[in-house]
């Protein structure tokens, strides 16, 4: 077991925004985490990598609590992808992505980390991207740089918030096959909090499905991903369809507006 | 570079010296059978002009890192080693030494002791305050402001019922100058900058990553509120050493670490010393028009450094290339 999530409950202020949370990744497996906006999907991810700290439960990495372990040692087993890209310190693609070797070196990088940072922009295709500017770059480059830089990190848990969130149907698609492709060669998990249903259950093994900051399923996408848990979580009427034994889902209408407009 | 303008500024001066000359009286004292000197040229050098220069190289550095360190933590590119509101609290340390007479230490350092204590007591009271909300970067500077006006207030009010004579005295010190240079507080500053400088190099890196974000930067194992709250107190010591003792040199803070940036790029490990180097450069190419412009009047450098700068500044912002502020 990588990662085993027990019983974490978290509060803003005393305003809950996660109750009794458990969950567990296994190597080679990717978890995707869904649910309405403001479920606590994001809050999720951040009290795993303890950006965030939970006020109640524990999370193991590798069998060791992560209160027992300081921030390097959580950095270098955990990757964490974040969601905005809003505007940052000028930086280029380059050192953006050489910053995921912070956990690993010193003050100066050395030829080993470069190679290492190369090696992953060619992986993800964006090795002509390097000298340019992370903000001149299209929304779709940005996010395989902040993977590339996650990568980077050499961790064995990835954490992704929404990493497809702003990105064309290629992008999306890029992204997930490049995600799917890494988990399975390098034996890396990951947890991926994202909101296109269809994306989730093509790519995912299994499903962790949220509403109002509780698990409302889990399970594999088949079994979370039905006509009623969709219509109970986001008050929206679909068709499911299976194809190749993965689900896939047409929205009809939004349940109470439908007899209104 | 350096060498090369505090060469030329050392010659020029209401008494004639020749470049060479200057030279060969600085190397005259380190090796005197090899280089010769006359009378002149080595009172003028060595008590009148080196000690000027030196501060302005050593305050240029300390200003122009500090900006650096200041911009990239606080994520903003208007934030100076004045955001936290150490020219404020300075400014008020040394109005209330020159008005009022009143202060923590007395005799020659009245002023200086006086400026050195508020400029840390505005920013300790920023570090304090903001350290309790998060220490982000909006916080801190939003309370820079508010203490920025508050001390500008009391100033304000010191002056109002100040002596005029003293007022004028208490303005001049705060448009800033590097007249009140000699050698024994040339160590200290100089002391307390070698200090500080390696502290800061240290965390570049880490300002590097913090630069990506928070949340980002705890991610990638950077311990973010101390790292910011660290490196701001190790910054703002450096810059309430140095203006205390040359007043308010507002711009080079500022404009040194774009220009920088500007370019050689962002990384901060090379932003860092390069903004140091930038700052010593233009300080006193800056002091060097401010002696010779109107000579034998010495105008204010602070005011000089403005002048030159902005213009300078604004032409770089508009030529650029690329997106580094």
């Amino acid at each position: 077991m990588r990662l085993k999530v027990d019983k974490i409950e978290f509060a803003y202020n005393s305003t809950p925004v996660l109750e009794n949370i458990s969950l567990e990744l296994d190597r080679s497996e990717i978890l995707g985490i869904v649910g309405p906006n403001g479920t606590g999907k994001s809050t999720l991810i951040r009290c795993i990598d303890r950006i965030l700290k939970p006020q109640q439960g524990t999370i193991l990495l590798d069998e060791n609590d992560i209160t027992t372990m300081n921030r390097m040692e959580i950095a270098r087993k955990m990757g964490y992808v974040p969601q905005s890209t809003a505007r940052v310190f000028p930086a280029s693609v380059i050192d953006t992505v050489l910053m995921g070797r912070r956990p690993h070196l010193g003050w100066k990088s050395s030829e080993r980390d470069l190679d290492k940072v190369l090696e992953i922009l060619e992986l993800l295709g964006i090795v002509e991207f390097a000298m340019r500017d992370f903000n001149e770059i299209s929304g779709g480059q940005q996010q395989k740089v902040l993977i590339a830089r996650a990568l980077a990190q050499e961790a064995d848990v990835l954490l992704l918030d929404e990493p497809t969130s702003n990105l064309d149907i290629r992008h999306q698609l890029e992204v997930m096959e490049i995600m799917t492709d890494i988990v399975r060669k390098s034996e890396i998990s990951a947890v991926m909090a994202i909101h296109d249903l269809n994306l989730a259950s093509r790519y995912t093994d299994r499903i962790l499905m949220m509403n109002g900051g509780k698990i409302f399923a889990a399970g594999d996408p088949g079994s979370v991903l039905t006509v009623e848990n969709i219509k109970r979580v986001y008050g929206v009427e679909v068709l499911v369809k299976s194809d190749e034994e993965r689900p896939y889902i047409i929205p009809v209408r939004p349940i109470n507006c439908s007899s209104g407009l | 570079m350096i060498i090369i303008i505090s060469g030329i500024s050392t010659s020029l001066g209401s008494a004639n010296i020749l470049v060479w000359k200057a030279y060969s009286a600085i190397l005259h004292k380190f090796f005197p059978n090899h280089f010769e000197s006359s009378w002149l040229s080595d009172v003028c050098v060595w008590n009148l002009r080196l000690p000027r220069i030196l501060l302005g190289i050593v305050a240029g550095i300390g200003l122009g890192v500090a900006g650096a360190v200041m911009q990239a933590i606080l994520r903003n590119p208007l934030a100076s080693p004045y955001t936290l509101g150490i020219s404020s609290g300075a400014g008020f340390g040394a109005s209330l030494a020159i008005l009022a007479g009143a202060g923590i230490v007395g005799g020659d350092y009245l002023i200086i002791g006086n400026s050195f204590v508020f400029a840390l007591l505005c920013s300790f009271i920023i570090l304090g305050l903001s350290s309790r909300k998060g220490a982000t970067p909006e916080t801190m500077i939003l309370a820079g402001i508010a203490m920025m006006y508050l001390f500008g207030a009391m100033t304000t009010i010191l002056q109002y019922f100040g002596e005029a004579e003293a007022v004028k005295e208490a303005v001049f010190w705060m448009v800033g100058d590097l007249d009140r240079s000699s050698w024994p507080k040339l160590t200290l500053i100089t002391g307390a900058i070698a200090c500080c400088i390696p502290l800061l190099m240290v965390k570049s890196w880490d300002l590097n990553v913090m630069g990506a974000g928070d949340e980002t930067a705890t991610s990638l194992g950077v311990n973010v509120k101390r790292t910011r709250i660290v490196t701001m107190v190790v910054a703002t010591l450096m810059v309430a050493c140095i203006v205390c003792f040359t007043g308010t040199i507002g711009f080079i803070g500022l404009v040194a670490p774009h220009l920088t940036r500007l370019a050689i790029g962002g990384d901060n490990r090379f932003v860092l010393p390069v903004s140091g180097l930038m700052g010593a450069v233009l300080l006193i190419t800056a002091d060097l028009v401010a002696r010779r412009i109107i000579a034998p009047v010495i105008l204010p450098v602070g005011a000089v450094t403005a002048f030159m700068g902005a213009p300078l500044f604004l032409y770089m912002i508009m030529k650029r290339r690329r997106e580094y502020w």
